[in-house]
């Protein structure tokens, strides 16, 4: 069996570990936050982390440094760090065991991005369901408090350090930065229309920073080994690091799988993921959450890389890799996040809040042999309409999953409204009020 | 008062925020976990406690999927229906407890013990399917497992089946530290 390079799973990997603070100070834990805090110019870590490639995890995979450096210097003002927990892409649980397993490790990255950034005060923005996780993390962030890792004059360096846990009530697009900040703020979790971007204009209209759990928790590691170190690992200089790579569906040994970038599909669905769960060969697979366009089996050997998976047509987006085997329903399959997209719409943007339902109303009406010869283009025609032409990602999110599957497996749409059609004889159709 | 015996938890709520409607969630939250749903009353109070006026309060409620603005039985058993867990035996499951409870999509039992919904993915798509009831997930369901869980939340209102933290999977690879 091939081995892998782990950096953020490691420690919990370890027997016995249970990720309380003395076995992550035992695991020297807290000294990269010691090591910087106070000691390295702020600017420094900012350069170290751009240095590094670090890339979001959260979906986007912009650079974390770059990010970091869009935070005005001369800003008087608070600022803030959010550390975005919502996790709610299907396909995606890598965050809450980062956070119920070792979550010493996110404090410790929040902690010094606060530094790094200027900010007194971090939230985690939790989603709501993660209960078991907001409570280890409160629990955490208690501990750290007594042990002098967060606070006031953190260590002596007068360094204020304050964090809290904010937990959501349901809703997947507050995993979306902006309206993320505006549930913080209370409010319905709508985006916000950007410009301005949060690091101008943030949190309370604040300089902010939004981080995803597992971009804060690779920070003390690049602290603590450097950033050459970091951007040794992957495909350097544009896609460095691990992930934490969430694997799902048909497989035999499905789970959360750390591997440096460059390992590829086959890496993480058949060797560590043990292949297919049956005897049936692969049929397709999802490369990066919910949002991001269906592969077929001849992608297995793409790197797992940001790069490498929009050159194959699709996105590395969170990491969620989801294995679909022989036999199922692509129709289905896509009806089933094309569901899963119109339940979550915020409404906010016509296109997208209109055309989830359309797109819903055609799947269903192929799955029950009802279909139309002309619904393959109205189809395609929506999803071109709602691609952007939304005020954030989830516009073009939610089209991945027609587009790819009507892109690769066109003929059983074709299939079902044939049958839709040899049944038009035999069926009473209800009746339509006519206007006319 | 809902809020009157947590008064010092609403003051630590309000404590970490610079502006106070910051604290709408989380005071929502806590009505929910005293009443089992979100009152009129609730509503009203947080208002109060937000500087706000109920229909705010209630407009912001009202996009939050968890938030339940009518009563509902005391265990809110919340299956995940999307891709992942349906690929790996979501549905029969679903329609197992639809039989096993006697219940429609969002109906509560008579007894006001269980109410059963299905929700969009829980974050828990390597162990499907599985399921939240209240504050606990239940993972890698099987209708046995299922009807054990049921069974000893109607007898001691607790269930030893709950997920503890997120679990390594014994995989039997070797640790690399680079």
């Amino acid at each position: 069996m091939k081995t892998f390079v782990k950096i953020l799973l490691s420690n919990m990997e370890r027997p016995g570990y249970t990720g309380s603070l003395a076995d992550y100070e035992g695991a020297g834990g807290y000294k990269a936050l010691k090591t910087v805090l106070g000691k390295t110019p702020p600017n420094d870590l900012i350069e170290m982390v751009k240095k590094s490639g670090l890339r979001g995890r959260g979906g986007a995979g912009f650079p974390t440094g770059v990010k970091w450096g869009f935070i005005p210097k001369d800003h008087p003002g608070p600022r803030y760090l959010c550390c975005n927990a919502d996790e709610s892409e299907p396909g995606t649980f890598k965050d809450r065991q980062l956070m119920e397993r070792d979550p010493h490790q996110v404090l410790e990255g929040i902690a010094i991005s606060c530094y790094a950034i200027g900010a007194q005060t971090a939230y985690i923005y939790i989603r709501g369901e993660f209960r078991l996780a907001a409570k280890i993390l409160e629990q955490a962030i208690a501990d750290a408090y007594r042990a002098g890792h967060l606070g006031s004059d953190v260590y002596g360096s007068g360094i204020t350090v304050n964090v809290s846990v904010h937990a959501g009530a349901g809703a997947y697009i507050c995993g979306e930065e902006t309206a993320l900040l505006e549930s913080l703020e209370g409010k319905r979790g709508k985006p916000r229309t950007k410009p301005p971007f949060p690091a101008t204009h943030g949190l309370y209209q604040k300089p902010t920073v939004v981080n995803n759990v597992e971009t804060l928790a690779n920070v003390p590691h690049i602290v603590n080994r450097g950033a050459e170190w970091f951007a040794s690992i992957g495909v350097p200089p544009k896609s460095t690091g691990t992930r934490v790579f969430c694997l799902s569906g048909h497989v035999k040994r499905p789970g959360n799988y750390e591997l440096p970038v460059n390992a590829t599909f086959r890496d993480l669905i058949f060797e560590l993921g043990g292949g297919m769960r049956s005897d049936k060969p692969l049929k397709a697979f999802i490369p990066g959450g919910a949002s991001a366009p269906f592969l077929t089996p001849d992608h297995v050997d793409v790197q797992m890389d940001f790069e490498s998976v929009a050159m194959a047509g699709s996105m590395s987006g969170s990491g969620g890799i989801t294995v679909m085997e022989e036999g199922t329903s692509m129709v289905w399959a896509a009806l089933r996040l094309m569901e899963f997209f119109y339940h979550e719409s915020c409404g906010k943007c016509t296109p997208c809040r209109e055309g989830s339902s359309w797109i819903v109303q055609i799947l269903q009406r192929i799955m029950n042999k009802q279909g139309r010869p002309e619904d393959l283009r109205t189809l395609t025609e929506i999803c071109e309409n709602i691609g952007g032409r939304t005020v954030c990602a989830f516009g073009d999110a939610e089209i991945a999953p027609v587009q790819s599957t009507l892109k690769y497996w066109r003929n059983e749409y074709e299939a079902l409204i044939a049958e839709a059609e040899a049944l038009k004889g035999s069926r009473k159709e209800i009746p339509v009020l006519s206007l006319a | 008062m809902i809020f009157d015996k947590h008064q010092d938890t609403v003051n630590d709520i309000l404590g970490r925020y610079p502006v106070k409607r910051s604290a709408m969630l989380p005071l929502l939250n806590l009505a929910q976990k005293e009443e089992g749903y979100v009152s009129q009353a609730a509503i009203r109070e947080i208002a109060g406690i937000l500087d706000l006026t109920p229909p705010q309060v209630f407009e912001t409620a009202t996009f939050y999927t968890m938030l339940n603005l009518k009563p509902i039985g005391k265990f809110h058993v919340q299956v995940c229906r999307s891709l992942m867990c349906a690929l790996v035996g979501a549905d029969p499951l679903i329609e197992w407890l639809r039989k096993h409870l006697g219940l429609g999509l969002g109906q509560t039992t008579g007894d006001k013990l269980f109410t059963l919904s299905t929700v969009e993915c829980l974050g828990s798509c390597g162990t499907g399917p599985m399921m939240q009831i209240n504050d606990d997930y239940y993972e890698r369901l099987t209708e046995e497992k299922v009807g054990q869980i049921l069974k000893d939340l109607r007898g001691t209102g607790d269930c030893s089946l709950k997920s503890g933290p997120f679990l390594v999977p014994e995989r039997g690879e070797k640790v690399v530290s680079p």
